[in-house]
């Protein structure tokens, strides 16, 4: 069956407002073209989760103003400093935090990729994270009913959207993400998964059993869009490097709303720019 | 030789913690306990592995980012690194918020593995380059992860040692604090006291310096170590070792 294949401005257009979208941390391979047209379309009340922490891509979402929930173990722009959008909309209450750790999303994904409706997890116990996440229980090891042995349930994590980038697809939606394979989980888990790619190949990806392996099979793809420089500023794993400087210069910029609006100016709210990137 | 260090002081005392375990593994943004898990790993004889976050080179992990936690889930990682914005005495960590959680004075990244990690790995060295009384604290602000359990609590992990700029305390676990177990060259102990927010005990015997690296170790530290650790940590590498 051949993917839908969309543009990117088309595959935003479905990440509707108040969705609850899984995204990549920065190390793995974020589609920050969507992102950008995502700000564009003014869309709102998003509740983003990270898998399992959330970089440039939250940053940015939030500082335009998309964003009202954040599920995620951290938000980071690792050696480049505090995520200051991020920041900034904790302190003044502007979104809504749901602190987790790393393992809790990776298994609450797990969870619903298996169809299954919790998970237990331990650790945990005696955290302020737990504290704070009412949707978490604790509840007694069934299989230990003669000692207490007390381990956290999380309820299955099934974000509506998986919204991630890759080097390579094909005209059936098929996927390569090599190792970067919690964006697998992150397609099994959520309801729908829109994927951008550096370039949809020639023939079908399944047909070698190398790439197969590291391969998210188009049954699970929503829809597939070519972007060239997809994760560009933040670059992609084994392709091409971070833009340092531009990131710097985001960085500058985005400690002030002022500033951050005038990168949204300079960066984002220019269409034609993005399309000759 | 050039003079040593703190870093190599730190690189070294934290190797030796390491010393015999079987697999290590390093977090983000960590190029001291990087560059002393390289260091502990060249004396192994290929009896350690070791595992850094944000490495090609050394990250063998092949199954997406559940695998470092579901390894160490399964008791397959001997140690790990934590830090935090804020350490207190009884090892709590907090990665989150400085103030009231909701309306925080200061808010960080946030707790990325700890909450779980710290549960499971059986040595975790806490490691904090900023020892004053606002790092090292009475009470965190946000548990990110408890440093003790109660009883009943699955926790075959935990806290082993805390490293700071200014010297290395033990867990004592009997009395669930921290105990002063060496201090750098250069710093004394009423100023231990002075820039520590929380309460800690001392030895019996007077609290010993904390060695510096020998010249065999030095070598290492600053030949292959550093060049190893560029790949990570270019700035660090360049700043400390030279490495260009």
């Amino acid at each position: 069956m051949l993917a839908r294949q969309l543009t990117v401005e088309e595959l935003a257009s479905e990440i509707t407002d108040g969705s609850k979208v899984a995204l990549p941390p920065d190390y793995a391979y974020c589609s920050l073209t969507t992102v950008r047209e995502v700000i564009r379309q003014h869309k709102r009340g998003l509740h983003l989760v990270g898998v399992p922490s959330l970089g440039f891509q939250a940053d940015m979402l939030i500082g335009a103003g998309c964003v009202s929930t954040v599920e995620t173990a951290a938000v980071t722009l690792s050696e480049y400093g505090l995520a200051p959008r991020f920041t900034a909309a904790v302190k003044s209450g502007a979104i809504t935090m749901m602190d987790a750790t790393c393992p809790a999303i990776h298994a609450a994904l797990q969870a619903s990729e298996k169809g299954i409706p919790f998970i237990p997890l331990r650790g945990l116990i005696g955290s302020d994270i737990l504290k704070n996440r009412k949707d978490w229980k604790v509840g007694n090891n069934p299989f230990a009913s003669d000692k207490d042995d007390p381990i956290v349930f999380l309820p299955a994590l099934k974000p509506d959207i998986a919204l991630i980038h890759a080097p390579i697809g094909d005209k059936y939606g098929n996927v390569w993400v090599g190792v970067r394979r919690e964006q697998m989980l992150m397609a099994h888990a959520a309801s729908k998964t829109y994927v951008t790619v550096e370039e949809i190949v020639e023939g079908n990806i399944m047909d070698d059993l190398q790439l197969k392996a590291a391969t998210i099979p188009g049954i699970y793809v929503n829809a597939i869009a070519e972007a060239k420089n997809g994760a560009w500023p933040i670059g992609i794993p084994g392709g091409y490097d971070p833009d340092h400087q531009h990131l710097k210069g985001y960085l500058e910029l985005a400690q002030t709303e002022e500033g951050f609006d005038q990168y949204l100016k300079e960066h984002v709210y220019v269409t034609k720019a993005e399309a000759a990137e | 030789m050039s003079p040593v260090l703190l870093e190599e002081i730190l690189i070294n005392a934290i190797a030796k913690n390491l010393d015999g375990l079987g697999h290590v593994a390093v977090g983000a943004s960590s190029p001291i306990p990087g560059a002393a898990a390289l260091l502990a790993r060249s004396r192994s004889n290929g009896g350690m592995r070791v595992s850094i976050l944000g490495s090609e080179d050394n990250n063998f992990f092949s199954d997406g980012g559940k695998e470092i936690f579901d390894i160490a889930g399964q008791g397959r990682m001997d140690a790990f690194f934590l830090s935090g914005a804020q350490i207190d005495g009884k090892a709590n960590v907090n990665l989150v918020a400085v103030g009231d959680y909701n309306q925080p004075k200061a808010r960080f990244p946030g707790s990325f593995g700890s909450g779980y990690l710290y549960f499971v790995v059986p040595r975790v060295i806490l490691f904090r380059l900023e020892h004053t009384p606002r790092t090292l604290v009475k009470e965190v602000d946000f548990i990110s992860a408890p440093g003790f359990s109660d009883d009943n609590v699955y926790r075959p992990g935990g806290p082993y040692k805390l490293i700071t700029d200014r010297c290395l305390f033990h867990v004592n676990k009997q009395k669930k604090c921290f105990e002063l177990e060496s201090i750098h060259p250069g710093h004394g102990v009423d100023e231990i006291f002075e820039q520590t927010g929380f309460e800690f005990l001392l030895p019996e015997d007077e609290v010993p310096e904390t060695e510096t690296p020998d010249e065999a170790t030095l070598k290492v530290i600053r030949g292959e170590v550093a060049r190893e650790i560029s790949e990570i940590y270019p700035s660090f590498a360049s700043r400390v070792f030279g490495v260009k």
